[in-house]
């Protein structure tokens, strides 16, 4: 594995506001690699950062072993990148919009044509291929941008919450889309808000907060590091204090009151027979209990609902 | 700080410039245009080959007669060109850039391997082709229904002097360009870089020459006991009046499709006491006497397009 995005201390101010402040990231060759985090956390940023599509106020970006902005050509060439919300010349057909990118991309023209039929076809577009821009969906575009990168054959793809106002079904399209390019050996970085699609495919992620990388690393360890835990079991029960009763039993991490007579626990197995005994056992009123296994959704709402509270301390 | 770029900065230039060509070959915006424009220079020129075979007897040079005789109500050719290139050119520019960050083009076509250099001066190389196209295309038309109605081929020297014209209202109209580049650079609704530049023009073509004596006469007032303050006056008021593109082009015209004109300023019996009256030029002094207008009009497009470059290459590419 050889590293082929690594940023170390990258800051980014605009007028009078940072927008990314000391981003250390180090992605390697064949990652799926989720940036996460609110709108305005500082994602699409880095993104432009490591394109050099926009200036560093400080630290430095080593792109495929170059610097983005004193190669830039070099950089871009190599790299793929899907905007937010792609844009098209809507008065050209999808092929027309391919041939532009393949002719700014140098790509000799025989050798374009071709290609560009193998990625309108890879993405299932090659029915409407020659009706213009104009008329597509939402879907179709972001799909048409997917070629785009298939044509340009990069090494690393970066796409900027490429599934944002889809909906279900072009998602999925789309993902499967996207996991096709990993397996291709492709480096993907993408940034999204939509945590399960994130789950789904990253290797990694980097959970964004305020311009700075808050937590990194592979799914599941994140879910340990904060959650504490793999499931959630929620208690309905009254007449007894569960923080109190389930305190050192074994596979229970941390127990939480929600309402009266609510908890929720945090465990790393699923332990509801040795939950409900305990209840039972003190003499409580066991109503009702539940589990699900923690999804990424909990360990983001978890985070920033911990991390808002650190600021407001 | 000191840094260098890898790569050239024309990577991709003549391919931006020949889609952008090409767009505006297929767009409906210029294709009214350039109806306006035919219909006018078919209408001007019709109505001066009537009003030539009315009242000429003998000149020398018929043929550029053709391009500027006007004939009530009807302006010459010229003259609907100095009103009309501005049009075109604003036509051709005012959503160039802005229309990319609207249209959210912009990131994905500067994350192909180009610089964003490439992307400004090929939509204004895409631009100034599609306004050579026309005015040439003018031109010919022009001579050809002069050749067929008049029934006379022009002489070599009115061929120059029609190519000298061709590129002074070229350059006119590169001016124009610029200006719409700037403001599509600067505002980033097309609405308004469409006022924007709408309103120079109008400032400049209809206003500048009312506001020119204003000012002077405020910055030069006349001394009635002293004969030289109102040359000065008069001087200063030209200069004032220059600044307008549309100045510029009147004198360049008058000056190469009117051979016998000999300045654009006073004149003083002293200096034409050994003159031949309406003695025509030859086409190297004619030059000459257009030189400064031809080289401050490109000296201001370049000033124009300077700006929208620096004022690109420093925005944000996010919207």
């Amino acid at each position: 594995m050889s590293v082929v995005i690594e940023t170390k201390g990258l800051v980014k101010r605009y007028r009078g506001h940072v927008a990314v402040n000391g981003v250390d990231l180090t992605i390697e060759r064949g990652e799926v690699f989720g940036l996460l985090g609110p709108n305005g956390s500082g994602k699409t940023t880095t993104i432009l950062l490591l394109l050099g599509l926009t200036e560093p106020s400080g630290g430095t970006v080593s792109v495929l072993g170059l610097n983005p902005l004193r190669d830039p050509l070099s950089v871009k060439q190599r790299v793929a990148f899907l905007p937010d919300q792609v844009g098209f010349y809507d008065q050209l057909t999808a092929r027309e919009n391919l041939v532009y990118t393949a002719r700014l991309a140098g790509i000799e023209s025989g050798m374009a044509h071709r290609r560009i039929d193998e990625s309108l076809a890879r993405v299932r577009l090659e029915a409407v291929a020659d009706r213009r821009v104009g008329t597509f969906s939402r879907g179709m575009r972001q799909r048409l941008g997917i070629a785009e990168i298939i044509l340009k054959q990069p090494e690393i793809a970066i796409l900027d919450e490429p599934t944002s106002g889809l909906d279900p079904q072009s998602t999925h399209e789309l993902l499967t889309l996207i996991g096709d390019l990993a397996r291709g050996g492709m480096t993907i970085v993408l940034s999204s808000h939509l945590l399960d699609m994130v789950q789904s495919i990253c290797n990694r992620v980097a959970l964004f907060n305020r311009g700075k990388i808050g937590l990194c690393g592979p799914v599941e360890t994140l879910m340990g590091d904060v959650m504490g835990g793999t499931h959630t079991v929620e208690v309905d029960a009254a007449g007894i204090d569960l923080k109190e009763i389930l305190a050192g039993k074994p596979h229970v991490m941390r127990v939480r009151q929600d309402r009266q007579n609510n908890w929720r626990v945090d465990t790393d197995a699923d332990v509801r027979p040795e939950i409900a005994r305990h209840i039972i056992a003190a003499g409580g009123e066991l109503r009702r209990m539940s589990i699900r296994q923690t999804s990424l959704d909990d360990v983001y709402v978890r985070y920033f609902e911990e991390a808002a509270n650190v600021q407001a301390a | 700080m000191f840094r260098q770029r890898e790569g050239s900065p024309f990577r991709g230039l003549a391919v931006v410039a020949l889609k952008e060509a090409a767009d505006h070959m297929t767009s409906m915006r210029v294709h009214l245009v350039m109806l306006l424009i035919l219909l006018t220079a078919l209408g001007s020129v019709y109505a001066a080959i009537g009003q030539i075979k009315e009242t000429v007897g003998e000149d020398a040079f018929l043929f550029l007669r053709l391009f500027t005789t006007a004939r009530e109500p009807l302006p010459s050719f010229v003259a609907f060109l100095g009103f009309l290139l501005p049009l075109v050119a604003i036509a051709l520019g005012f959503d160039s850039i802005n229309g990319e960050y609207n249209r959210r083009t912009l990131p994905r076509v500067l994350s192909q391997p180009i610089y964003r250099d490439a992307l400004l001066t090929g939509k204004f190389v895409g631009g100034l082709i599609i306004i050579g196209m026309c005015l040439l295309v003018l031109w010919l038309l022009m001579t050809g229904l002069g050749i067929l109605l008049l029934g006379l081929p022009p002489s070599g020297e009115e061929v120059l002097r029609g190519i000298a014209y061709l590129f002074a209202a070229f350059a006119y109209a590169g001016v124009w360009l610029a200006v719409a580049l700037l403001f599509s650079t600067l505002f980033r609704t097309p609405a308004t870089s469409a006022l924007a530049t709408l309103t120079v023009w109008l400032l400049m073509t209809v206003f500048w020459s009312m506001l020119a004596p204003l000012l002077a006469g405020v910055l030069a007032p006349i001394d009635p006991l002293d004969p030289m303050t109102a040359v000065h006056q008069v001087e200063v008021q030209q200069a004032i009046a220059r600044i307008s593109p549309n100045v510029l082009y009147g004198e360049m015209t008058l000056g190469l499709l009117h051979p016998e004109t000999r300045t654009f300023g006073l004149l003083f019996p002293s200096q034409v006491s050994q003159a031949l009256m309406g003695a025509p030029l030859p086409v190297s002094q004619s030059l000459m006497l257009i030189w400064p207008q031809l080289s401050s009009m490109i000296a201001a497009f370049l000033v124009l397009f300077t700006i929208a470059y620096v004022s690109f290459q420093r925005q944000e590419i996010r919207p």
